[in-house]
């Protein structure tokens, strides 16, 4: 149906947002290469000199750079693994023909739409203060002695913190599509008479399949980039103990104003994010098809 | 399984369905409980669970001393102006990529998509610095650039799911009946475009009300966010937790609701439609 002028008028139409994108996505990263490559300090002297790889060298070879890494891999890990499996088996309870289900619905997602700041600040002082916080109260009651989380146990404290802002994320992605899986074919099974782990097992799960794989990328590029949640709890320490990458990278930028540095992490950044990002671009691409 | 079911399985169910979802839900029911209490009773041992003096004054407290209404005020200007503007630049694009697609409409798609992965954290250095040349730091302008920049990809690829699935059929009808391209826009089209496009604006605002990385590190005291300013409670001052409480349920109860009222909706828009 596509005429010539409407061609052009389409065009014309896209090419705004198409041009805004292209700036937002090449220039930044284009300052972000050059500035990795300089001798570049925001305190110091003012002649950023040219420098080549060696602010990779140093931001590799620094011990914070592996610490960070194996940080970041546990945190999104541990994140993943909780998430999707809770967000299944809430998920598939919340399927199940429960008594008001919309308001446990509601109560179980609503997690996700606390912002960090506040996710991070409740548990961090309401939870796990190691006084007055209700988990030493509880430990009071088993008369064990409280965890001091965020000095002994910083970085499952952390993971905790996020966990529960993802979980309802997967939770809810999970229930919908369980719910758009046909009624018919639940009947049909029903009346195949299925045993309920079979129908589990081979209508159930590969139904899941698809929507856990997106939720499993699109949690990995949010996770890569947790921030605010150790900015307010425990500001990448104690030591290194919670220092992902991001947060290794803004410490460079922002604490030590390494403005070479920090971008050669920056772009370290960026590659690991593409490699996530290839695969959930593929998987949205299919459906694009469909 | 809902012919099968017995009373009693499903009350059993709906018993262990609660009480997993009541544990999801609770620290956001702790955390309003305690923005009723005294700064007394918010850490008193054992903890006061509903027997203690309730009390709006943490509310009044925290508009009076940390002008809450302002920092709102911040969320809601910021949140609006990069909604509006993803609307303006995002609505053409989504419709010529829905109604009349070239052979590389998905590329262009999947190439938006994928500026969304990069991580913020990789252009923290040259925005910061480019914000700092300009004058823009802690300005609304900078950090409305920023959210919409970094939400645009979104909500073109929301609103051309929800267009697509508009009938190209009534199109042809209309023009068949020898309506305008502006007619059919305004009469046809716009009617049926209205719940994807309020869909898209729900989420957007919800993504940039929670946004923090940006907030964080490009404001400071003049256009900080609410993310901005609960996180200058972490600060160790002592134990204000009646306080901190009741300034994060205001900051976070407009979304909470928002979320609730836009569930399905915004699995379409957080999965980029591959969930619908």
């Amino acid at each position: 149906m596509a005429t010539k002028q409407t061609q052009s008028a389409a065009r014309l139409l896209a090419a705004p947002s198409i041009g805004l994108l292209l700036l937002w996505m090449i220039v930044p990263l284009a300052l972000t290469i050059y500035d990795s490559t300089l001798n570049y300090t925001l305190q110091g002297n003012p002649v950023h000199k040219f420098i080549g790889w060696t602010n990779y060298y140093y931001f590799i070879t620094d011990p914070a750079f592996l610490t960070s890494i194996w940080n970041t891999l546990v945190l999104v890990g541990s994140v993943l693994v909780i998430s999707v499996v809770g967000g299944t088996g809430m998920a598939l309870l919340l399927d199940q023909p429960i008594f008001g289900q919309g308001v446990a619905r509601v109560m179980a997602i609503s997690p996700f739409f606390i912002m960090a700041t506040v996710a991070a600040l409740v548990w961090k002082n309401l939870f796990m203060q190691p006084v007055f916080g209700l988990f030493a109260w509880i430990a009071h009651l088993f008369g064990v002695p409280p965890i001091d989380w965020f000095t002994n146990d910083p970085m499952i404290a952390v993971i905790i913190i996020v966990a529960w802002q993802w979980l309802p994320f997967a939770t809810l992605i999970l229930l919908t599509a369980l719910q758009s899986l046909d009624l018919e074919q639940k009947d049909a099974a029903q009346m195949d008479g299925a045993p309920p782990l079979s129908y589990f097992w081979y209508l159930v799960l590969p139904h899941l399949a698809r929507p856990a794989t997106v939720v499993i990328l699109i949690e990995t590029i949010f996770l890569l980039g947790i921030f605010a949640e150790i900015f307010v709890t425990t500001g990448g320490g104690p030591g290194l103990a919670t220092t992902n990458l991001t947060f290794l990278v803004f410490r460079s930028a922002l604490r030590d104003f390494d403005v070479g540095g920090a971008a050669a992490g920056g772009i370290i950044a960026v590659v690991l994010a593409n490699v996530v990002s290839i695969f959930l671009t593929r998987l949205v691409g299919k459906n694009l098809e469909g | 399984m809902a012919r099968k079911a017995t009373t009693s399985r499903r009350l059993l169910m709906t018993f262990l369905a609660y009480a997993f979802a009541l544990m999801l839900f609770f620290p956001i029911l702790w955390m309003v409980i305690t923005s009723f209490k005294s700064e007394a009773d918010a850490i008193a041992l054992p903890p006061k669970f509903l027997f203690f003096h309730w009390t709006l004054a943490n509310y009044i407290d925290v508009q009076a001393r940390n002008n809450y209404w302002r920092f709102a005020f911040n969320s809601v200007t910021l949140s609006f102006g990069s909604t509006v503007l993803g609307l303006l630049v995002g609505i053409p694009a989504a419709y010529a990529f829905a109604f009349a697609p070239t052979k590389n409409t998905k590329q262009i798609l999947l190439w938006m998509l994928s500026t969304k992965m990069m991580p913020a954290v990789g252009v923290l250095v040259p925005i910061y610095l480019l914000l700092l040349q300009f004058h823009l730091l802690d300005t609304f302008t900078g950090l409305i650039i920023i959210l919409f920049l970094s939400n645009l990809p979104i909500m073109i690829w929301m609103l051309y799911t929800y267009f697509k699935e508009i009938p190209h059929e009534i199109l042809e009808a209309s023009r068949m009946d020898g309506a305008s391209r502006w007619k059919e826009i305004v009469y046809v089209l716009s009617p049926m475009a209205v719940p994807g496009i309020a869909s898209t604006v729900l989420l957007n605002i919800i993504l940039s009300w929670n946004e923090t990385f940006w907030s964080l590190n490009v404001t400071n005291i003049h256009a900080a966010p609410l993310t901005a300013f609960i996180a200058s409670y972490s600060s160790p001052e002592g134990l204000f937790w009646a306080k901190l409480s009741a300034a994060s349920t205001l900051a976070v109860a407009p979304i909470v609701l928002l979320g609730w009222f836009s569930q399905r909706q915004l699995v379409r828009g957080l999965t980029f439609g591959a969930v619908k």
